[in-house]
């Protein structure tokens, strides 16, 4: 070992696994091994790299450039620096509560759908008559076309012709019909109090429960499914209650994914874009920072605005993922690896 | 009673009420989708609350009108269609023949970088798609892929690429180790084994996640949106159902007829692959 260690060290040991060559020159099996490796995933790393991590680089100069769409052409990569696209989205009217509005929409649609995916698969885990095709049918929301479903919730909540202000106002005698998505804030008294929502926002987030709830009932059902059943039968000799077999026996069992769903789904909702532009056009007290970031940019054709609207937006779901990772870093872990 | 028995029995209830309205909330708007779109305009307006056609007022003209061309005074949805699926299956076909390569070597080989690669992927899905349109819209402005499918595909290529290298490594990896290394005795190069001995044994997998990638692809709104909203004969029809909405006034019916048919293709490969698909997904996470 200590004839070689020389010849070793002059090669920085990063370069190849094996760094022992043979004399005749041709590679070893662990260097034909990395050279495979490496000649494998790059055609990936160079689409990453072109149209993922090229573009945000830029953006981040982006937002500390004057920039207009239509200067941009003919602007050199790093001049026109300026610090104004921060001052302007900061005092922007309407900023920190659309930052509010992003919190309160990724937050409530997170819970919302895992707890509605939690609900579906205790619900389905024991085996029906027709419990495949139920399984089946329950992911529709989530394979759908957005566009398309969209446009299905528009119409059956419109306050002329929707079938849920029709069955609202024959059933449950609702004195007018509701404009559900247009509707900044809803009074309604209960028990006496008035009480102001912000119904636009809740459909919203109704609509965000609806449509991934299928994704965290397909994982949790799958992790259901493994739970070895003798666990459970020794409780149930033991004298546990259904909830308490839920509470002590799956629950820990299920908390891993819950976990992993939480971070998954609060950063795609965070970042969501679609949904909300669709359904309301981030009208009605639903302007989530996305549509914010899509408007400045289309409708002021001011980039660099948007750029840095884009870049507080990231920095936040930064800082938001740091603190959970401090908390909860183990258990995200342990479930991802 | 004891408690337990009280429990057990009220879940049984509790459990079949869940069920029924599982039914109704996933499966009822699809019915009133296509509901909707065989329905006269004027039918739904006079009696919104009646969920069902009578066979005298079934119409089909929506359809007609939604997939009828331009020319002939028809939305031209038949065209989208022909657009939106060159988009998914070139989408397909590159993110497989890019992610096949990459998720074996992250499974099988040891390079250098290897164990960071697929966390970088990953990490792809921190940053905002919004946060990549404004460079992306600027960048294709200036090399004049705007208004281009070609350019939709890169950025959808980029975007399915690593959850189609999460997929086809977890399955990879179940793939026993001996076949390949019988392989390479008798003379097999990497890329051999990879052609005969990996890939057969993958095409589930394969199926899988080439499914999802095409779901994934054909239902893209913002990137759609964003290039070609200025070309319309380039639009998919994701992007032409919301122009269309939000043009002149159009029958609420037509556009559920343009919805059953943006969904129509999604849904039928979906029940076509269901189990394949969630198997695929899901894969890895039930592991105790």
């Amino acid at each position: 070992m200590s004839t070689t260690q020389g010849a070793e060290r002059r090669r920085p040991p990063e370069t190849s696994p094996d760094p022992e060559v043979r004399r005749d020159g041709t590679p070893t099996l662990a260097q034909r091994e990395n050279r495979t490796g490496l000649a494998f995933v790059s055609p990936t790393v160079l689409v990453v790299l072109v149209v993922v991590v090229l573009p945000i680089a830029w953006t981040v100069l982006l937002a500390f450039q004057r920039a207009r769409l239509i200067d941009i052409q003919g602007m050199g990569l790093l001049s026109n620096w300026t610090w104004e696209n921060f001052g302007e989205v900061f005092t922007s009217p309407g900023f920190w509560s659309s930052l509010w509005t992003t919190l309160v929409y990724t937050a409530g649609s997170t819970a919302g759908s895992i707890a509605l995916g939690l609900v579906a698969a205790l619900a389905l885990r024991r085996p029906f008559r027709g419990r495949a095709l139920l399984r089946g049918s329950m992911l529709l929301p989530y394979v759908a076309p957005v566009v398309a479903v969209t446009f299905v919730w528009e119409i059956a909540l419109s306050p002329q012709f929707g079938i849920v202000n029709e069955l609202g106002t024959r059933l449950l005698g609702w004195d007018k019909p509701i404009a559900f998505l247009a509707t900044r804030s809803h009074e309604i008294s209960l028990f006496g109090w008035q009480v102001e929502l912000p119904l636009a926002l809740l459909t919203v987030i109704a609509f965000e429960i609806w449509r991934y709830f299928p994704f965290a009932f397909l994982f949790l059902l799958a992790r259901l499914q493994a739970v070895p059943a003798g666990i459970e039968e020794a409780a149930t000799v033991d004298g546990a209650t259904l909830t308490q077999r839920f509470r002590h026996i799956l629950l820990p069992q299920l908390m891993p994914v819950i976990a992993l769903l939480s971070v998954l789904r609060f950063i795609m909702t965070f970042n969501k874009f679609d949904d909300v532009y669709l359904l309301t056009g981030g009208g009605s007290g639903t302007d989530v920072v996305a549509v914010r970031v899509y408007d400045f940019l289309t409708a002021r054709y001011d980039v660099g605005a948007a750029a840095a609207q884009a870049l507080v937006l990231a920095a936040v779901l930064a800082v938001l993922l740091g603190v959970y990772f401090k908390f909860f870093a183990k258990r995200v872990q342990e479930e991802a690896s | 009673m004891s408690r337990a028995q009280a429990e057990e029995r009220t879940f049984a209830v509790v459990r079949w009420v869940v069920i029924a309205f599982l039914a109704v909330i996933t499966l009822f708007p699809f019915y009133y989708m296509l509901l909707l779109s065989v329905k006269p305009i004027d039918q739904l307006l006079l009696d919104p609350g009646r969920l069902w056609v009578t066979l005298s007022e079934l119409t089909f003209d929506t359809y007609r009108d939604v997939l009828r061309s331009v020319d002939d005074g028809g939305q031209g949805f038949l065209r989208m269609l022909g657009n939106s699926a060159l988009v998914a299956l070139a989408t397909v076909a590159l993110t497989l023949l890019a992610s096949v390569p990459g998720a074996y070597a992250v499974s099988r080989l040891r390079f250098m970088g290897g164990r960071q690669v697929s966390a970088v992927f990953l990490a792809v899905y921190l940053f905002p798609s919004t946060l990549l349109a404004v460079p992306l819209f600027v960048m294709f402005a200036k090399i004049g892929l705007q208004g281009s499918l070609t350019g939709l595909v890169v950025v959808y290529i980029a975007q399915t690429v690593p959850v189609s290298i999460y997929m086809l490594k977890n399955y990879f990896v179940t793939i026993p180790k001996s076949v390949e290394e019988a392989a390479a005795l008798d003379g097999c190069s990497r890329a051999q084994i990879l052609r005969r001995i990996v890939l057969p044994l993958a095409a589930p997998s394969l199926m899988a996640t080439g499914l999802y990638v095409f779901m994934i692809a054909w239902n893209e709104f913002l990137f759609a949106l964003l290039f070609l909203a200025a070309a319309p004969d380039q639009w998919t029809v994701s992007l032409g159902l919301q122009q269309l909405a939000n043009g002149i006034e159009v029958p609420k019916t037509v556009l559920m007829a343009g919805s059953v048919v943006l969904t129509i293709p999604v849904v039928v490969l979906f029940y076509a692959a269901e189990r394949l698909l969630t198997e695929g997904l899901t894969s890895g996470a039930d592991k105790s």
